[in-house]
């Protein structure tokens, strides 16, 4: 009933985003993000549930999109006639087509041979984008429009918002076939064999076609992703199969949480925001995203969802509201730390003219701003040190098995 | 004819020996803690950027030295605080926090530095040609570069297979804990040889800086390349990694220098087609411009066929 729940709340909030805010910019970040959740899902399925880390993934996102793109003009001159609505299936079959091809040598081991074979194959793809003009546009890309195809119950898809009611349909069956997946034997073997290959070989499973079969499906919904991609955006370039896309999304499923069917949801919609509202913000938010990376990596290694599925036992046991006071106490003066160097960052990089920082002014020219900086910085670097300990305490008493006062077993 | 394959050798060595610098460190570590150091390019680029820096003030010389001393600190201090941190999560988690830190690397340097191209410049007590052949000049400064690398790479054999440290380093590679109850410090020794390793990619960056131009991009341009050459070459094998950076760089040469493609090709076999062919890009392809996915291409055939590399041992 749970999980019932759950599902019907993704789809209401998934069909409900664009009634609660309407703007232009706000559709366009939805659509950015039916695109991500989709392809960081697809990830996931590869590195959290499979145990294969791919550093060429993007390669099955851009061929699906580049194919989706071609299916958009073969629609508009009439070559095929079907409804654009399929697009995404177009650019899931490319994607699969790849993966079975790919797949074919490249699951024989995971690991670093995995890795490898993957780089190898993203670079390959990626400088034959720029050799084969005809088919991948050179630098340029290639471009369509959505528009001639048949109307899908009157609906033309002119406006970005009906392509987001399109992609939001999308995402739901993608997902709830993504999370399916993991519930079938082929996805139970693939965490079986994520975790001991040998055993999994002895209990009669070949690992190889696990991993297989894994792939093949990861690739599958990536080139989804690619169709959705090319129905938003209606051009791709070589860009979007190169090692920069294929970066970012393990970044999104990383920073969200691997091994959590959740996690790259999350990290697909955090990074998407940043992406979009941040870089308005400040020139530097690439260099914040790979400060939040590596600091995610360092002291997050389960991501957000690993943090926020951390508190899973405290909550069971009602004690959840016990850890809220010494998070705020040490909360506070870590916010205020990390606002600090921020500011620090960003004086910096504003040398020799005054700017505005969240709501005060600063100038890097006056050394006061410098001095309380640095005073801020130490204060607050100082309380969440001291802080510390008490939290540590706090989330040990929540967390503590076998309590006396519970009186359960210990 | 012959002059073109002098000087695509030439080049190609000059190169090769570059790569072997950053691959040398590369394959140390690999077999050292068991995990490819997608960051190392990066430190390659630091030790360019610095000795840019420090060559401004106090010259090319100074920051030869200064420079991949530097890096070689920041890459201990990496180790210390971060690697060893990560460790504990298993080999992803490690291949993905080097992965985000030559990201973040990136970002730095364009925010210290900027992201337009630095006018690092060679020194000028080695700005004349070395020797004349053909007609064409080769630099003195290119005859420093093939110097530098093979000086340490009799340096860096010497030391770990004839020296006391090397020994120890090599043992503490398959049997830590026995080095370990010897009384040796294996992190201790752990961080040194990754503070050494990224020095080496240090002292390639300063080296190479001048040539290959310093720019925020140049970790990128060299990174994937060096990681072909470590698998291609077995990984943990120093001497399959200078095998391997000498076919690559002179692979990658020989393919621009020549002027040959699937034009010629098709002469050859007699075969012709017209210009609307849909698969025209195929007909027309030419060496030079696959030039930069052979390494790739090489890789992904050494792996399907060979997965241990020239020199590697099989897995265990």
């Amino acid at each position: 009933m749970g999980k019932f729940a759950a599902w019907a709340g993704y789809l209401v909030v998934l069909l409900g985003l664009p009634q609660l805010f309407d703007s232009v910019l706000a559709i366009t970040i939805f659509n950015q993000m039916a695109i991500a959740i989709v392809f960081a899902l697809s990830y996931n399925m590869l590195l959290g549930q499979g145990g294969m880390l791919s550093f060429g993934h993007a390669v099955y996102f851009g061929l699906g999109g580049f194919m989706a793109v071609h299916a958009l003009v073969m629609i508009e001159f009439e070559t095929v006639y079907f409804s654009i609505t399929l697009i995404p299936l177009v650019g899931g079959l490319i994607g699969l087509i790849a993966a079975v091809f790919v797949g074919s040598f490249s699951t024989h081991k995971a690991g670093t041979v995995f890795a490898m074979i993957s780089l190898g194959i993203g670079e390959l793809m990626a400088a034959s984008s720029l050799i084969f003009v005809s088919f991948f546009g050179g630098e340029a890309g290639v471009s369509a429009d959505r528009t001639f195809g048949p109307p899908f119950f009157g609906i033309e898809f002119f406006q970005d918002v009906e392509i987001y009611y399109l992609s939001a349909g999308w995402v739901f069956v993608a997902t709830a076939f993504m999370y399916l997946f993991t519930q079938t034997p082929a996805g139970r073997m693939a965490n079986a064999v994520r975790d001991n290959p040998e055993r999994a070989e002895f209990i009669g499973y070949s690992a190889r076609r696990v991993r297989f079969i894994s792939f093949c499906t990861s690739g599958f919904f990536a080139g989804v992703a690619g169709g959705l991609f090319a129905l938003n955006y209606e051009f791709i370039t070589e860009e979007n199969l190169n090692a920069v896309t294929s970066g970012r999304v393990l970044l999104m499923a990383y920073i969200g949480g691997l091994g959590y069917f959740i996690g790259p949801i999350i990290g697909a919609v955090v990074l998407t925001l940043m992406n979009s509202l941040l870089s308005n913000y400040t020139e530097l938010w690439m260099l914040y995203l790979g400060m939040m990376f590596v600091l995610t990596v360092l002291f997050l290694p389960r991501g957000f969802a690993g943090f926020i599925m951390m508190h899973q036992t405290a909550w069971l046991r009602g004690k959840l509201s016990s850890l809220f006071l010494p998070y705020l106490i040490t909360g506070m003066p870590a916010i205020i730390f990390g606002g600090s160097i921020l500011a620090a960052i960003e004086m910096l990089h504003h040398e020799g003219e005054p700017f505005g920082f969240l709501f005060i002014n600063l100038d890097s020219g006056n050394t006061l701003h410098w001095l309380a900086l640095t005073a801020f910085a130490a204060a607050s670097y100082y309380a969440c040190r001291r802080s510390l300990g008490q939290l540590n305490a706090a989330w040990e008493e929540a967390n503590r098995v076998g309590d006396p006062t519970e009186g359960g077993p210990g | 004819m012959l002059e073109v394959f002098v000087f695509s050798t030439l080049n190609g060595l000059v190169t090769g020996l570059l790569l072997f610098m950053l691959a040398s460190g590369l394959t140390l570590i690999f077999s050292m803690m068991g995990v490819l150091n997608f960051a190392h390019a990066s430190f390659y680029m630091l030790g360019a950027y610095f000795a840019y820096s420090i060559s401004l003030k106090l010259g090319f010389w100074a920051g030869l030295l200064i420079a991949p001393l530097l890096v070689g600190a920041f890459g201990a201090l990496v180790e210390r605080y971060a690697l060893r941190r990560v460790h504990a999560h298993g080999h992803v988690a490690e291949l993905v926090f080097t992965f985000g830190l030559a990201f973040l690397v990136e970002e730095a340097v364009q925010f210290f530095w900027g992201a337009d191209t630095k006018n690092y410049q060679s020194p000028d007590l080695l700005n004349f040609p070395l020797f004349t052949l053909f007609g064409q000049e080769f630099s003195a400064y290119r005859g420093f570069m093939i110097t530098i690398s093979v000086g340490i790479f009799l340096a860096l054999y010497y030391m770990l297979t004839r020296s006391r440290i090397g020994i120890i380093i090599q043992a503490a590679i398959t049997h830590p804990h026995t080095v370990a109850n010897l009384g040796h410090n294996v992190p201790l020794i752990f961080m040194a040889v990754f503070g050494v390793g990224t020095a080496l990619a240090g002292v390639a960056g300063v080296i190479a800086g001048p040539v290959l131009t310093t720019f925020p991009g140049m970790a990128v341009v060299l990174g994937s390349i060096v990681f072909v050459i470590v698998v291609i070459g077995g990984l943990g094998s120093l001497g399959g990694a200078f095998v391997a950076s000498l076919m690559i760089g002179l692979l990658q040469s020989y393919a621009i220098a020549s002027n040959l493609g699937m034009p010629d090709l098709l002469n050859w076999l007699g075969l012709e087609f017209s210009r609307d062919h849909p698969l025209n890009d195929l007909w027309t392809l030419t060496l030079p411009q696959i030039a930069p996915v052979l390494p790739f291409l090489l890789l992904v055939l050494v792996l399907i066929f060979r997965p241990t590399g020239l020199a590697g041992k099989r897995e265990e």
